[in-house]
């Protein structure tokens, strides 16, 4: 078949970690956004699902750090969090081996891309899959750009690699469905946590949305970091999505939530 | 200095739960096998969340040791500022703090 639904969501472990610390309505309107999301996603009726991610020391450490990876296994666990304290329980989420091959295979054509046998999912795969999924029935492909620890990737290398995904997804049979998590502006995890740069997470979501190649991929590292934080880095995701969708996006929810430490998005983008 | 060794055992620990039991039964002879100096040693020995921020552990794999300990979002927030105006600014990695040691971002 081919791409079949193309969106992308936040993944902030605050979104269910921190529930009960966020204003009820706050809250609700957020895991709304998310839930809306996944029921576009299921409508979609996808066999599997590619998550692309930025992991956060999970599975890939600085002694051996992939830009690009693709889980290839038939099951993941996750989370690797405490479970009571993200929110999620622990449990094991199918995959698709065989696809991963595939997907791997046609990939690595023009893109280098590590493959990885076991993977334990933490709050960038569970907490969307929390709303998207909800029953973790549905396979997931999982898809890591190194977002975390320096050299990264350079943005065109991300788009490059949304283009090998998805001429990887137009060679599969299956319905593939594609989401990135990750971004937008963001300080996770340190004492800045619940800064945002409302201004540059709007500025970048009407470039994603345009589809506009050449102003997403203009941000330097140094940029990005300035105005958006470590966390900023994950734009990468986006920038993959985007890159296999070909379509214009439609951002649904965009808004910061301090208590959950970054502007809460989800966006769709049609396939062309 | 050894972030690296220090980031490699939280990235040990984080992931495996026979690590964490040792952690809580055997820390001397698991933190003996990680090249760390004595203030890295120590400050993981006693689960000082603000100097090991200051040391320059990076917050994705701190963020996993607060609830280790049993500390709260406000606390281990709370605990990295304490820890820069104790111990000034973060030394090495990839941070710097953007925010004052009072403000309170999150709102917690």
């Amino acid at each position: 078949m081919s791409l079949v639904f193309a969106g992308v969501c936040s993944h902030a472990p605050g979104i269910t970690s921190r529930a009960h610390l966020a204003d009820p309505e706050v809250k609700d309107a957020v895991h709304n956004a998310m839930k809306r999301l996944g029921e576009q996603l299921r409508a979609a009726r996808p066999d599997a699902v590619i998550v692309v991610a930025a992991e956060h020391f999970a599975n890939f450490f600085m002694n051996n750090m992939p830009s690009f990876a693709i889980g290839m296994a038939d099951a993941y666990e996750g989370p690797i969090e405490d479970p009571a304290w993200l929110g999620i329980a622990r449990r094991e989420i199918p995959g698709d081996a065989a696809l991963s091959l595939r997907l791997v295979t046609e990939v690595m054509q023009t893109v280098d891309v590590a493959y990885a046998e076991e993977w334990k999912f933490d709050h960038g795969i569970m907490v969307p899959l929390h709303f998207l999924t909800p029953d973790f029935t549905t396979k997931i492909i999982p898809v890591n750009i190194n977002c975390q620890g320096p050299p990264l990737a350079p943005l065109h290398r991300a788009w490059s690699f949304g283009e090998a995904l998805r001429r990887a997804c137009d060679k599969a049979p299956e319905r593939i469905a594609i989401i990135g998590t990750g971004g937008i502006s963001h300080w996770p995890a340190t004492p800045d946590s619940g800064k945002v740069n409302a201004a540059w997470d709007r500025a970048f979501m009407a470039r994603w949305a345009r589809n506009d190649k050449a102003a997403m991929l203009s941000y330097t590292d140094a940029e990005t970091y300035a105005d958006g934080g470590q966390g900023g880095f994950e734009i990468r995701t986006f920038i993959a999505v985007a890159a296999a969708a070909r379509g214009q996006g439609r951002v649904q929810f965009c808004e910061p939530v301090p208590i959950f430490a970054v502007s809460c998005t989800t966006a769709t983008m049609e396939v062309i | 200095m050894s972030l690296y060794a220090m980031q490699k055992f939280f990235f040990h620990l984080n992931r495996e739960p026979k690590v964490q039991q040792r952690y809580r039964e055997d820390r001397a002879s698991l933190l003996a096998e990680y090249a760390l100096d004595d203030e890295e040693r120590d400050a993981i020995d006693r689960g000082d969340i603000g100097k090991l921020y200051v040391l320059g552990c990076n917050g994705q794999l701190l963020m996993h040791f607060a609830p280790l300990l049993g500390l709260s979002w406000p606390e281990y927030l709370q605990a990295m500022r304490d820890g820069v105006q104790q111990h000034g600014p973060v030394r090495r990695g990839i941070y710097a703090m953007t925010t004052g040691v009072d403000d309170k971002v999150a709102g917690l």
